[in-house]
């Protein structure tokens, strides 16, 4: 084997497939000849194959298999262990292992006492000997399903994720024979998986990425600017808005059903915890796609079967404070990012918990009618959210895997990564060159990597002539108007008063939110003189590295025109994240 | 990017405006935000491109267009785009024989390198414009003659058989030596080396050795030319045939062209390697490695030798001097031993000496205090004989330095009484040591 192993390493052919490691579910994805990328399923035909371990005589199982031996077999079944790769003993939570095998110190780092031979003997397996089995199973249906021995990968990792446990992640692949070629944050994977689309056009946006995941939700603001994205901030949730509490919510219904008919409580019972737990999970999965689903277990408890049926409603109803939850998250983080929710210009849900149509539905009502949810309920085109990640590393192997491995740390050390980024928007003044009148169209967004160029093509007044381009910074600014009560409810203002707090909510409802521009420095002026009738006038602005700016303005198919240079800038040093 | 476009008209010059080249500059960019952008997706890696190599926007773009263009002109190097010779396209099919195939299908650069599917490509478009139909389209006669060359060409360039036996005697292929006018200007490698590679193309095994440079080893060269004084040739001279006349005709006139034909091959043939030959030896005459080679050889021999002779006299010389060596080695040890045997006897002789020295001490210091009698009595004879009885048993019994110590110790007194002390003394002490039995010592015990 090892021999074998070896010989595949030495050979030059690389063949390179995205992995998306989670704590719940991984998946593996590749690219096709077209350049698409495709999820691959497992032996099984699952495409979201539970991150899940279990041992039985010496028997590994894996995936879907080894999820249902949580019931019987809990103690060899090693589940939910991702988030504890690279991590010392006192820094996990072990809360998500309470159904499995249970985490336990060893040595600096964390293991799990398993059955894993065909002996009685409870051996000491660490996590990332876990790991290394895990990626090996992975890697194997990967090279089932391609033909060709897979020895590269690009892993995504959450956004917090330390310097240890990359390194502990790249050595655990290692040894499963998968080099990681790079490691991807997740919501940039998520990102990257839309824009890689061919249908996808490259627009300067604001991007939300909200990772709901099963034990844990990320959100994570990025600035998608000309295709070069950067993360404006993060928050995670591991306790209040993930998968588990969806599903926990539904136990807590159906023990409650069961206690009024049969006075005992299921959850009392490890192994009709566990029964409960898989089924509540599935019933979940089924809510999401339709309206009803039933949850029917055998012998739940005191070997009394147990059958009933909830309706989306219901549940929406029961899950609502959870619901809640994630758009709290999801509020709190375009906070962090000194943003608002108008700024918003893209959500993307992703992970499995995204299928949820109440969560999406939230969040359409959260965010302005402008801002599109990507997710399935809202979208048709939109991708299947728990696949996301691994197409989007997919994409991103294809990409590196011709590069050496010295190019690939070369490409994405802080030298080349670190870049200074716009603090306000640049644009041009149209209607009136003058600051009050005027109106300002951004060319260049704030939150853009330097060095970068944008194009705008302007019109000109009907009968054209000599016209001024005016750029300047612009500030984003948040109009806050009330409308007319009157037109509303056709109560007059004065009637409002005296209602008091229960019409407060109203009001709010009634506020008109607006993003407007505010002129900031006037950075140059430029005249073009004699543009024909109907013409049209392009502005290029090139901002350098150094922040020294570049103008040039002619008019659209014309030769000539007006170039300028502006002075450099000074950076400031680690701007708020 | 894309360019963005805006609807809304710009603002119209103001009175008055004007500027140094119709640009003014007036304030500064506020300060930027360190961030990391995220290394994933083909735009980072096109910023990253720019980043470490240090190029703007408008070079990289350049440096990518021009890495794309390489890829179509791959692709375009099997079109066909040589002029034709008007000359060439008045040619009539009958006389196939004399036509340049390759000149026809626009392939006159490549020749015996165009690949087959160069050749397809080449017909194709000759066909295109060259087909009868068209010409008849477009109002010119129907003369299809140049086109019937096409297909001719196309029909031997086709046949492996049949092109190689015009490749066999196609003279545009080949590459005249050069004269010796041009040989005598130097420049050697550079006018020779065309001659092979072209002549190179008959050869049955592949791939030919090539001239080489200045710098080639010894072995290359001598490869070079064993291969082409050993060449194996493939070329033939069936295409220069004469017609072969129809079976109708004369059966012997046929055989009569037949046994013609095949002499003139062998003919030609023979003359091919006797020119072949000849071209190989005018190169090795004109090779000026050779002679280098010759030269070092020689030299490399005269060194040999050289150094064989020096080694043999170096070897007798170390022979000879290992064996003086030993020489004088042994005879030092027998010197050293002779003298140490003196030695040895010198000093055997004094302790005998000196024991016989002490021996008379012993005795006579007995003698001398009047046999241990006091003074002025007369010793008897039974008196002497038992004292000296005495001294010769304690002499017997002690060793020479014992007996050193006691004639020392004797030596020191004359009186009588202290010589009787001193012997008694002594008896007392090897009665002591038990050397000597109490009451043996008869006298000198007391």
């Amino acid at each position: 084997m090892s021999s074998q192993e070896e010989g595949e390493l030495s050979s030059p052919e690389i063949t390179a497939i995205g992995i998306s490691f989670g704590n719940s579910n991984s998946s593996i994805a590749y690219t096709s000849g077209e350049g698409k990328a495709e999820v691959i399923a497992n032996e099984e035909g699952d495409r979201q194959i539970p991150s899940v371990l279990s041992y039985i005589e010496g028997e590994e199982y894996h995936g879907t298999q080894a999820k249902s031996q949580l019931v019987r077999n809990s103690k060899n079944t090693v589940a939910y262990f991702r988030d504890f790769l690279g991590r010392d003993f006192d820094s996990i939570d072990p809360t998500p292992c309470h159904a499995s095998a249970h985490p336990q110190k060893h040595e600096s780092t964390v293991a799990f006492s398993i059955q894993d031979q065909e002996s009685d003997a409870q051996n000491i397996v660490t996590v990332s000997e876990i790991t290394t089995r895990h990626i090996r199973r992975l890697a194997s249906s990967a090279s089932d399903f391609l033909g060709k021995k897979v020895n590269a990968a690009v892993i995504t990792v959450p956004t917090n994720v330390t310097e240890e446990q990359r390194v502990a992640l790249s050595e655990a692949a290692k040894k499963a024979g998968v080099e990681v070629l790079q490691m991807i944050l997740e919501p940039t994977a998520a990102v990257l998986a839309y824009d890689a689309r061919p249908e996808a056009k490259i627009k300067d946006k604001i991007i939300v990425v909200a990772d709901l995941g099963g034990t844990r939700s990320d959100i994570a603001i990025v600035a998608s600017r000309g295709g070069i994205y950067s993360i404006l901030s993060t928050s995670h949730d591991y306790e209040t808005a993930a998968g588990v509490q969806l599903d926990q919510v539904l136990i807590d219904h159906f023990a409650k059903e069961f206690i009024k008919k049969n006075k005992t409580d299921p959850r009392k019972n490890e192994r009709s915890m566990a029964k409960l737990k898989l089924e509540a999970e599935a019933t979940k999965k089924a809510l999401s796609l339709g309206g009803n689903a039933s949850c029917s277990v055998e012998s739940l408890a005191n070997g009394i079967d147990f059958s009933s049926t909830i309706n989306r409603t219901r549940y929406e109803l029961l899950a609502g404070k959870v619901f809640g939850a994630f758009t709290r998250l999801i509020e709190e983080a375009v906070r962090k990012a000194d943003l608002d929710i108008l700024d918003v210009d893209e959500v993307i849900l992703s992970g499995g918990t995204s299928h949820t149509p109440k969560i999406s539905q939230n969040l359409q009502r959260l965010f302005p009618p402008t801002t599109r949810i990507l997710s399935p309920s809202t979208l048709p085109t939109a991708i299947d959210p728990s696949s996301l990640s691994a197409r989007g590393a997919a994409i991103q192997a294809s990409l590196v895997q011709e590069f050496e491995k010295d190019d690939i740390e070369q490409s994405t050390h802080p030298m080349v990564t670190v870049t200074p980024h716009l603090r306000n928007a640049i644009g041009v003044m149209v209607v009136s060159e003058d600051v009050k009148k005027g109106l300002f169209s951004a060319l260049v967004e704030k939150e853009t990597a330097v060095p970068c160029r944008r194009t705008g093509v302007f019109a000109v007044p009907r009968d054209g002539g000599d016209v001024i381009v005016k750029i300047c910074e612009g500030l984003r600014e948040i109009k806050v108007s009330k409308k007319e009560k009157a037109k509303i409810n056709g109560k007059p203002a004065s009637d409002d008063s005296e209602l008091d707090s229960d019409d407060e909510e109203d009001e709010e409802a009634e506020e008109i939110r607006e993003k407007v521009w505010k002129v900031g420095t006037v950075l140059a002026e430029a005249g073009v003189k004699g543009v024909k009738k109907g013409g049209k006038v392009e502005v290029r602005i090139k901002v350098e590295a150094d922040l020294g700016v570049q103008v040039e303005v002619r008019e659209a198919g014309g030769k000539g025109g007006v170039r300028g240079t502006l002075e450099k800038a000074r950076v400031v040093e680690n701007g708020s994240a | 990017m894309a360019a963005v476009h805006f609807s809304l008209p710009l603002p119209v010059l103001p009175q008055g405006w004007s500027a140094e080249k119709d640009f003014k500059s007036i304030g500064q960019l506020s300060p930027a935000t360190q961030r990391n952008i995220e290394p994933v997706g083909p735009h980072f890696l096109a910023h990253e491109r720019r980043k470490r190599h240090q190029r703007t926007f408008s070079e990289d773009d350049r440096i990518q267009a021009q890495e794309n263009v390489k890829k179509v002109e791959d692709d375009d190097v099997g079109e066909i785009s040589e002029p034709e010779d008007p000359l060439m396209l008045q040619r009539d099919a009958k006389d196939w024989k004399g036509q340049d195939h390759y000149a026809v299908l626009g392939l006159s650069k490549h020749r015996y390198k165009a690949t087959e599917t160069q050749i397809k490509r080449a017909h194709r478009k000759k066909v295109l414009r060259h087909h009868p139909d068209k010409k008849a389209a477009a109002g010119s006669s129907e003369d299809d003659s140049f086109f019937k060359c096409i297909q001719k060409a196309t029909e031997i360039l086709l046949d492996p058989v049949k092109r190689r036996q015009f490749d066999s005697v196609d003279e545009a292929a080949d590459v005249e030596p050069p004269s010796k006018k041009q040989a005598q200007k130097g420049n050697f490698f550079k006018l020779w080396s065309p001659v092979f590679v072209a002549e190179g193309r008959f050869s049955k095994t592949q791939p030919v050795p090539r001239l080489g440079d200045d710098k080639s080893k010894k072995e290359d060269v001598e490869e070079f030319y064993n291969f082409w004084y050993n060449f194996d040739s493939w070329r033939s001279f069936e295409y220069q045939d004469e017609d072969v006349p129809d079976d109708n005709e004369n059966r012997d006139q046929k055989r009569h062209v037949e046994r013609k034909n095949n002499n003139a091959r062998k003919k030609k043939k023979t003359e091919d390697t006797t020119r072949l030959r000849q071209l190989v030896d005018d190169c090795l005459a004109g090779d000026e490695r050779i002679k280098r080679f010759k030269k070092e050889e020689r030299a490399g021999k005269d060194k040999k030798r050289l150094e064989r002779e020096a080694a043999e006299k170096k070897e007798k010389e170390d022979a000879q001097k290992a064996a003086e060596e030993k020489e004088r080695l042994r005879k030092e040890a027998e010197e050293a031993s002779k003298v140490e045997k003196a030695e040895g006897k010198k000093v055997k002789e004094a302790a005998k000496n000196a024991v016989k020295k002490n021996k008379r001490v012993l005795k006579s210091s007995v003698k001398d205090a009047n046999y241990l009698l006091p003074a002025g009595e007369e010793a008897g004879a039974k008196r002497v004989d038992q004292v000296l009885n005495d001294v010769e048993a304690v002499m017997a019994k002690i060793d020479a330095e014992e007996m050193a110590s006691l004639a020392g110790k004797l030596g020191g007194v004359k009186v009588a009484e202290e010589v009787g002390k001193v012997w008694s003394e002594e008896a007392k002490r090897l009665v002591g040591a038990g050397k000597v039995k109490e009451g043996e010592l008869k006298v000198i015990g007391t």
